[in-house]
């Protein structure tokens, strides 16, 4: 899901660097309000988290591989603004260090992975979670599903703003310039392999995680709330 | 540090050592194919592709160090990149945290 150089023309890049830049500015100015001193390890740890967990390439039916993000586990637990926060730094270093995802990709990629999943799986995870104890299997099932979802959608924006590359960026032959796969291709290749393997994947780190906290200390699931002033 | 932490902790150096595992899975990734890969694909390489591809030479490109071709060697090289990017990641985001959080004891 990592978008490289090359594949997104200067509009889609223009936009998506103009969207993130506020949405990084008061990530951290919600971070600096909100963060209480003993969830800094746990950030510190969600980020490097992220890092790894996206190096564990799995291969699905078909001949494709790809992995999970850890994106709706950090923001279930320690809110979506921090989520923010926390997976732009691992994406800015996987493109910076190692060249996976391009430096002109890095807002793409982060609006993605940073800013959609985390927030898709918090709101996923409030919805179904209800009003039920915070040590209910109710919550378990709840970042489970909020996983899968907060995934497929983060793969299905990536597959939107590949597939109107085409319709956009058009040399005089009529050859596309940036990604060649339209809509038609690009939506519905980044859809079902997600929805039907990525994001499984996605769900059982979510819910071992999730029931793992769970067990061993449910207090630290009681401060994601991103109201709380 | 509390033992849920300390937990965490080991779990995640657990995952660095083991990140090789990711190593196995060989297909393509939609969206994330080399020129070469494209040009099969397509009998053409875009323009955009071709030019920007290369905009960036990342340091250690693609968690691999350049010539190092065995499996042992890749499967080192991927440890490494996991480990820098576990220090750099963990250590930015606690000095970050630590300067927000500062004279709060919460």
């Amino acid at each position: 899901m990592h978008i490289p150089d090359g594949y997104l023309g200067p509009y889609t890049i223009v936009a998506t660097w103009l969207i993130m830049i506020p949405i990084w500015v008061y990530s951290a100015r919600r971070l600096g309000r909100e963060l209480r001193s003993r969830q800094v390890p746990l950030l510190a740890l969600s980020a490097a988290f992220s890092f790894v967990i996206m190096m564990f390439n799995v291969p699905i039916p078909g001949g494709s591989t790809g992995h999970a993000v850890g994106g709706a586990i950090i923001g279930i637990v320690l809110g979506p603004w921090a989520a923010v926060i926390s997976i732009s730094v691992a994406l800015v270093l996987q493109a910076l260090m190692f060249g996976d995802g391009g430096i002109t990709a890095i807002a793409a990629n982060c609006f993605n992975m940073a800013v959609l999943m985390p927030f898709s799986a918090y709101y996923v995870y409030t919805i179904v979670s209800g009003s039920s104890d915070v040590t209910s299997g109710r919550r378990t099932i709840a970042a489970a599903i909020a996983g899968y979802i907060s995934l497929t959608l983060a793969a299905a924006m990536t597959g939107f703003m590949f597939g109107i590359q085409p319709l956009l960026h058009k040399d005089a032959a009529g050859y596309p310039l940036y990604m060649p796969y339209g809509l038609n291709v690009a939506l519905p290749a980044m859809i079902i392999e997600h929805a039907l393997g990525f994001s499984f994947l996605e769900a059982i780190v979510t819910a071992l995680i999730f029931a793992y906290i769970q067990r061993a200390d449910p207090s630290l699931l009681a401060h994601g709330k991103p109201s709380r002033a | 540090m509390d033992k849920t932490l300390k937990k965490m902790v080991i779990a995640l150096a657990v995952l660095t050592v083991l990140v090789p595992l990711g190593l196995f899975a060989t297909g393509e990734t939609f969206g994330e194919w080399g020129a070469e890969e494209i040009k099969e694909k397509l009998g053409y390489v875009p323009h955009g592709i071709e030019s920007l591809g290369s905009l960036w030479s990342a340091p250690i490109p693609d968690y691999s160090f350049p010539g190092v071709e065995s499996f042992t060697g890749s499967a080192l090289a991927y440890i490494a990149s996991a480990i820098i990017g576990v220090v750099i990641c963990a250590g930015l985001l606690y000095l970050i945290g630590k300067k927000l959080t500062s004279g709060r004891s919460d």
